[in-house]
Parts: structure tokens; sequence; C-alpha cells
């Protein structure tokens, strides 16, 4: 008798497991959200205003400064909205993320990259310098 | 239902002890789904690279036409980032409330969300119908063609998004939160969710870079 209960209590918790694993790998929490939100909307707010009320008078600054809050606030989502963490899925998820966020950086600076050295080097008035200087 | 038999049968300590095993050995196949809709979401984030690659090298080159600062009408885009940004936290209560099992408020909120995304994507229309009519259309330069094509495509992500929540709405109240329809939704989930994070690339390094002298 107790062994029968012993087995349908550990499958109770086997459906159980089954209910949280469908419905996301960690199940959902207000709190999560909420916390997601409130830091995306600071997030969000504060490059804006950087950008509105021209809070820096060098571009480059205010561009490196709305970088770094975008790159945090796709960190926010991914945590507290997408559940990314190491064990959703035995990991794989993460796996497949690093992997993209590889090909992603690899793609952007390196297109960003080639393309300015091809803008500077081959411009009409640059070319004939450029080949001047040439062994 | 037969496992239930057969283990109480045997019974004693090995029953459960065979019992434990199968329950940590079960989580393959349940979440195969979720993992291929994250690897395609994964190839979705390559596509968008690219276009922001493209954008990144040509979004200077405005051919003597009007530049970011000309067009960009940034207070706009705030109102549609926060549409964007409100349809998430609204889609996450419908989560939660598929969590529970309650039908009516998945299907409420799950409204919500789409009349935001709606929201989002009349504005972007309005945005686009208003450059096009001021001669800044996607033939006008390089960076108005790039710009076009990027925030095109997230605009296209979104009204397929809307398509897909629909059909979804009209499934939960046909059949109700049944596993298949939760899996569905999940997946949905993970879609408006990624969107929303796209979204945080384009207004940051189309918008308001875009402005920037």
């Amino acid at each position: 008798m107790s062994a029968h209960h012993a087995d349908t209590t550990a499958h109770a918790a086997h459906h159980g497991h089954d209910d949280g694993h469908e419905s996301g790998h960690s199940p959902s929490t207000l709190k999560g959200y909420l916390t997601g939100f409130v830091l995306s909307v600071i997030l969000t707010a504060i490059p804006f205003a950087l950008v509105m009320f021209k809070a820096f008078d060098n571009a480059g600054t205010t561009a490196a400064v709305i970088l770094a809050f975008a790159a945090v606030q796709i960190v926010v989502h991914m945590v507290y909205f997408l559940h990314m963490n190491g064990k959703s899925e035995g990991g794989w998820t993460l796996l497949a993320l690093v992997f993209t966020l590889m090909l992603v950086v690899i793609t952007l600076s390196g297109s960003l990259w080639v393309m300015y050295h091809l803008n500077h080097n081959m411009m009409p008035a640059a070319a004939t310098h450029d080949m001047r200087k040439m062994p | 239902m037969s496992d239930i038999t057969a283990s109480s049968i045997h019974g004693g300590v090995g029953a459960a002890a065979g019992a434990r095993f199968h329950v940590s050995g079960e989580h393959h196949p349940e979440s195969g789904t979720l993992l291929g809709f994250w690897l395609y979401l994964m190839s979705d984030c390559l596509v968008f690279a690219c276009l922001f690659a493209a954008y990144g090298v040509l979004g200077r080159s405005y051919a003597a036409g009007p530049t970011g600062a000309d067009l960009f009408d940034l207070p706009m885009v705030a109102v549609n980032t926060s549409l964007l940004l409100l349809s998430s936290i609204t889609y996450g209560f419908a989560v939660l409330e598929m969590q529970r099992r309650r039908l009516r408020p998945v299907l409420a909120w799950l409204a919500v969300t789409g009349l935001l995304g709606a929201g989002f994507i009349s504005l972007e229309l309005y945005e686009f119908a208003h450059l096009i009519h001021e001669g800044a259309g996607p033939q006008r330069s390089a960076f108005l063609s790039s710009f076009f094509t990027l925030v095109g495509t997230h605009g296209l992500h979104v009204s397929f998004g809307i398509v897909w929540l629909i059909t979804l709405m009209v499934q939960v109240g046909k059949h109700g939160l049944i596993a298949e329809n939760r899996r569905r939704l999940m997946c949905l989930s993970m879609f408006w969710h990624f969107l929303d994070v796209v979204w945080i690339g384009v207004f940051t390094f189309v918008y308001l870079m875009g402005v920037l002298p």
C-alpha cells in the first residue's frame, strides 16, 4: 500500500514536471515579467532622453552610451521575457544563442570594418594619392 | 495507466526507484518543438544581422538626399517603442493566465496584445506613407533603401505575428487550453518577445543613431 502510494506520488510529480516543461522551461512568474518590464522602460527612456535633449556634445560618446544601453536591454529581455538560462533544454538554447551571437558579431563588425576601409581607400580623390605610395 | 499497474504489482523500493529513474529520463521528446522554434528564431536573427550590416554600411550614403536627422520623428518612434514594449508585457500576462488554465483572461490579454501590435503596425505604415509622400521613398538613396528593407522586414514579422495571434485565438477559443495550444502559445510568446528584442536594435541603431550628426 505504501509502495503504491509512493508510486502514485512519483507519477503525479512526473505529470507536474511535464506541465512545467510544456509551458516554458521554468514557469513564468508575474514578478519576473514586471521586473523585466520596469527595467526595459528605464533602459528605453534613458537613451531616448539622451538623444532628444542632446545630453552629450560629442556624437561618438552618445552613440557609445546608447549602444551600451541597448546591449543591456537585450540581455534583460533575454532573461526576463525569453527565460534564457543555462538549463533550458539542457543548455542547447544557450549554446545556439552563443553560436548565433558569434555569427552576428562577425557579420556586423566584418561588414562595417571592410566596407569602411573600402570607402576610405577607394575614393576617387584618395585613389591616386594612395597609388603613388605603392611600391 | 499500464505504467502504474505494472510497477505497483512489483511494489517495494525497487518500483519507487524505477519510477524515479523514469522521471529523470523523460526530459527530451516533450520539448522538441520549443527547441526547434528557438533554432528558427536564431536563423531569423541572422537574417536581421545581415540587414543591420547592410544598413550599417549604407546608412550614411544619402545621395545628396534627406538624412536621418531630417526625416526621423523621435517622439513618434518613442510611442511606437512603448506600444511594442507594452504588447510584450501583455503577452506575458497571457502566458501567466495560461499557466493558471484560465481561458477568458488568456483570450483577453491576447486581444490586447494584438491591438497594441496593430497600433504599432499602423504607426509604422503611416510613417512609411509619410516618407514616400515627401519623396523619401526607398528608391531615393542607399540609406533609404536599406532603412525601408530593415524596418519593413521587422514590420512584416510583426504583421505575420498578428495573423498567427488571431489564428491562435480562434484555436484556443475552439479547443480550449489543451497541450497543443499551450505549446503554440509558448512558440508565439518566443516569437513576439524576439521581435521586441530586434526592435531594440532598430530604434537604437537606426533611429537614435540616425539623428546624430
